[in-house]
């Protein structure tokens, strides 16, 4: 089984509490607040646990009578209904604040800045004010508040970059919507957090957020049609890829045979950094080995074993890994 | 302490083994006792969980290294489904009614239930569901969806071996069994209580089996018609949750959850009232405020219906409906509260007696304290946003199940068995397994809090290596959860040996007060030769001394 690392190693911290948008500020504002009333509370009953085992083991002499019958005390109950009930109304009022600043309405004349549509077992991102569409990995410009609506192609998933706070659901027929307005440059990680069939565990989104120059880079790079090779190898592996059932799933722009939305979009594929969604390090060896055998690195994979030798799967790498 | 004015043993029956009436396999196989049908619930139940502690035990050992490969995915997915649906349907459910209904007549002073034969029907539809469940092992392989087996991927596209179809066949029966007996207890508490016995005096756990048997009389249908539908999906070719051509995977989850969450509560409420009796009279002391906590499990009952979209927060509804039940939610926490501070209050000024019974209702006051608060924080919605289906969910449901309900049913088996077989439970081998099972079950689930504040997502079949924290967290639950295991066998050993080995009981070894309390030990065919008028909460505490079963108002502390 393959090593991830690459991506991981580069990674910012994986946590709920390291606080990578506008957004997750608030929510982790409002979750030490939460945590801190829980943990009063638990240390109350700690508390009152301990001193009644302290007090009220029976004595080793004890006369055997029974002690004194309190049935109960009104005021007492009042008192332990009315805190609780006061504690719940001041969660309850900052639940509704925070809901409506980290996720306002949205109107339908805005239109999202990204799209992402969630497959058995891979990410789809869609940038519809640029044209752009890629796999696996998804970039955003940092200080920009992002609209994202989240669908999905087959069953229900959901998009979960743990540093952002917020996750969302992908249900089919039902698009929903989140803002996310990244404030910190780097890796971000995530995985699909809801079960979705053989490869939830390692579905996993990888967010790069950069500065808005590198961004509109990145969307020139993604808009650019790759640029044709004159290496013979490459040659032969686009043949290849056009030639053997490639192209019945994937995508690649310029390629008029290659036109199939099922499978992820593979225009740019060498940029990315990884292949799989986040299972092998993307180089030309990988590539060549997963295209023999994906059930090897990510079983249950729906990209079947097309029984390429060596030196096809070799050729077709070589072409792929020339898309930049 | 005077037994005098009770009226003392002459049964010479006084082991379960030995009583006539019970001998040969097939007084159990034609039984429409409610005691033998009792025993068999909770047997079926013990026989379960030992079976849903392995499949749990599979999952710790498969997620204990990173990538590694133990089981193959597609047999982690179903061994998880199994995990999930076992424990739920096969394990909490039978542990419910085998409590209910062997504990209810003879706490409210009747001979059997209502209608025994419903009662046997219950608990054989019960036993041949989870039989058909399993079988679907041997039919092309189980179920794989999840236990709450969200559409579109419960839909034949995406699962198409039968094991799907099992599933909800298996539920849809052991549903109707469900209906059935929840039926069954309801008219059972309100027609055939003793004389005397008016609701204010009605035993606690007699409250919460009764509310308990509302909850599952309004919610199983939920769950039972959308079985029908994804069956009728998965076999008609309908379309109830198929959203390319109009139907909506929404609306499974809100069927389900509809069901789902009552469900929750059906599961802690024979809990909670196993507490209200164990914890006053190892504390020997009368329950406080016991009106009050009747009204908040009433309170609960009610709330509980409509709290379920809880559980679809991250669905993106908007922020109406969403917020409604944000409201909803927080609010069941004031009544649950009241019962933890109630408990508190019956053992404060008491005389502790701390019995392996009494043990295990304390770690389970703070066990589900964790469980509940964790609870309020997934009632805060964007919290729920953060940590909904990652592990911090998992350590949750399992503070509520495990250290809530199963250490509660502990407390009340180690409280109940020397009624039931007439012999006492060990203390020490009981010990033993009381400080197993705390330190098994907080290693084991304590760290899913970190690790879903750490981002690992919940039923993962593995984890990439690298991730910071990850593999070293997920090693120490997979250890800890050995010794769970190990702590879990240990009870099902202490059931055997005592039932050969443990001390003769006779018929009220704890001292209690409650009217089970007064029959043999295990208590003769038909219960009682004569039921005293019941003139409080206590029936017992008045026999021996005159009055004052209810207990004082206090008016100054």
């Amino acid at each position: 089984m393959a090593i991830v690392a690459m991506d991981i190693k580069n990674a910012d911290f994986t946590s709920i509490f390291n606080i990578a948008s506008l957004q997750n500020k608030l929510l982790v504002d409002l979750h030490w607040f939460t945590l801190a009333v829980c943990l009063m509370i638990g240390l109350v009953v700690t508390g009152l646990m301990i001193a009644i085992i302290a007090k009220f083991r029976t004595a080793e002499n004890d006369d055997g009578s029974e002690p004194r019958q309190t049935r109960g005390n009104i005021r007492l109950e009042i008192i332990w209904t009315a805190i609780p009930l006061f504690i719940v109304i001041v969660l309850g009022i900052m639940t509704a604040y925070v809901m409506i600043i980290v996720n306002p309405a949205v109107g339908t004349k805005r239109k999202p800045d990204v799209i992402v549509v969630g497959h058995q077992w891979w990410w789809e991102y869609q940038y519809p004010n640029y044209g752009v569409t890629t796999a696996n990995e998804l970039y955003l410009p940092v200080g920009k508040n992002a609209l994202f609506e989240v669908r999905s192609a087959d069953v229900v998933h959901s998009f979960w970059v743990v540093a952002f706070g917020q996750k969302m659901d992908a249900i089919p027929g039902h698009p929903t919507n989140m803002w996310i307005h990244p404030t910190k440059k780097g890796l971000f990680l995530g995985t699909c957090s809801e079960y979705c069939g053989a490869q939830h565990g390692l579905m996993r989104i990888i967010a790069n957020v950069v500065s808005p120059e590198d961004f509109d880079t990145w969307i020139k790079a993604q808009n650019a049609m790759p640029e044709s090779s004159n290496d013979p190898a490459v040659a032969k592996g686009k043949q290849l890829f056009n030639s053997e059932t490639c192209v019945q799933c994937h995508q690649i722009a310029g390629d008029p045979a290659a036109k199939a939305h099922i499978g992820p979009d593979l225009t740019h594929i060498a940029q990315r950094k990884t292949l799989g969604a986040g299972v092998l390090e993307n180089n030309t060896a990988n590539l060549a080995k997963w295209m023999q055998n994906p059930q090897q690195f990510k079983p249950g994979v729906n990209m079947p074993n097309m029984r390429l030798t060596d030196e096809n799967a070799h050729d077709i790498a070589v072409y792929l890994e020339s898309l930049k | 302490m005077t037994q005098g004015t009770l009226p003392s043993s002459h049964n010479p029956v006084n082991w379960v083994a030995e009583v006539p009436e019970y001998k040969g396999i097939l007084s159990w196989l034609t039984s429409i006792d409610h005691k033998q049908l009792g025993l068999m619930y909770i047997m079926s139940a013990f026989g379960f969980l030992v079976v849903g502690a392995f499949l749990g035990l599979t999952i710790r050992l498969q997620l204990m290294f990173p990538m590694s490969h133990v089981v193959s995915q597609e047999g982690y997915n179903q061994i998880f489904t199994m995990h999930g649906t076992t424990m739920v349907f096969f394990v909490g459910m039978p542990l419910l009614f085998g409590f209910a209904v062997y504990l209810t007549p003879l706490m409210i002073g009747a001979r059997d239930m209502a209608f025994p034969r419903l009662n046997a029907f219950g608990y054989w539809v019960y036993l041949f569901g989870a039989a058909l469940l399993f079988f679907s092992f041997l039919a092309g392989g189980g179920p794989s969806a999840g236990w709450f087996a969200y559409p579109p991927l419960s839909e034949k596209g995406y699962l198409f071996n039968s094991g799907q179809n099992y599933w909800a066949l298996s539920l849809f029966l052991t549903g109707l069994g469900s209906v059935a007996t929840g039926i069954n207890i309801i008219v059972t508490v309100l027609t055939m209580r003793a004389p005397g016995m008016t609701f204010k005096r009605v035993p606690l756990f007699v409250w919460m089996i009764f509310m308990d048997a509302f909850l599952v009389v309004f919610s199983l249908p939920a769950l039972n018609a959308a079985l029908v539908m994804i069956l009728f999906d998965r076999t008609l070719n309908t379309h109830f949750f198929d959203a390319t051509v109009g139907g909506s995977p929404l609306l499974w989850q809100h069927f389900f959850w509809f069901f789902g969450h009552p469900e929750v509560y059906i599961l802690i409420l024979p809990g909670w009232g196993a507490i209200s009796e164990v914890i006053p009279v190892f504390s020997r002391k009368v329950l406080f405020g016991a009106g009050v906590m009747a009204a908040s499990t009433v309170a609960i009952t009610f709330l509980s219906f409509g709290v379920w979209v809880h559980h679809m927060f991250a669905t993106g509804l908007g922020f109406s409906p969403l917020y409604i039940f944000a409201v909803t939610s927080l609010l069941i926490a004031v009544p649950t509260g009241i019962k933890v501070w109630s408990w508190l209050a019956t053992m404060w000024g008491g005389k502790l007696r701390f019995t392996v019974s009494l043990l295990h209702a304390m770690a389970f006051l703070l066990q589900f304290t964790i469980g509940g608060l964790s609870g309020v924080m997934f009632a805060v919605i964007p919290i729920d946003w953060q940590l909904t289906d990652s592990y911090f969910v998992v350590a949750h449901f399992h503070y509520v199940l495990v250290g809530g309900m199963l250490f509660s049913l502990i407390a009340g088996v180690y409280y109940w068995y020397p009624k039931a077989v007439g012999r006492m439970m060990s203390e020490t081998i009981g010990k033993w397994q009381f400080w197993l099972m705390v330190i098994g079950f907080n290693g084991t689930f304590f760290v899913m809090h970190i690790l879903g504040i750490l981002g690992m997502p919940r039923r993962v079949w593995t984890y990439p290596k690298g991730m910071p924290g990850w593999a070293e967290l997920n090693l120490f639950s997979s250890c800890c959860s050995f010794i769970l295991v190990a702590s879990i066998l240990l009870f099902v050993y202490n059931l055997v040996w005592s039932f050969y080995h443990g001390k003769i009981a006779g018929p009220n070894p704890w001292n209690a007060w409650t009217l089970e309390w007064l029959a043999e030990s295990p208590p003769i065919a038909e219960n009682f030769e004569r039921v005293p008028v019941v003139r409080s909460r206590r029936p017992l505490w008045d026999l021996q001394f005159g009055s004052g079963g209810d207990g004082e108002e206090d008016h100054h502390a």
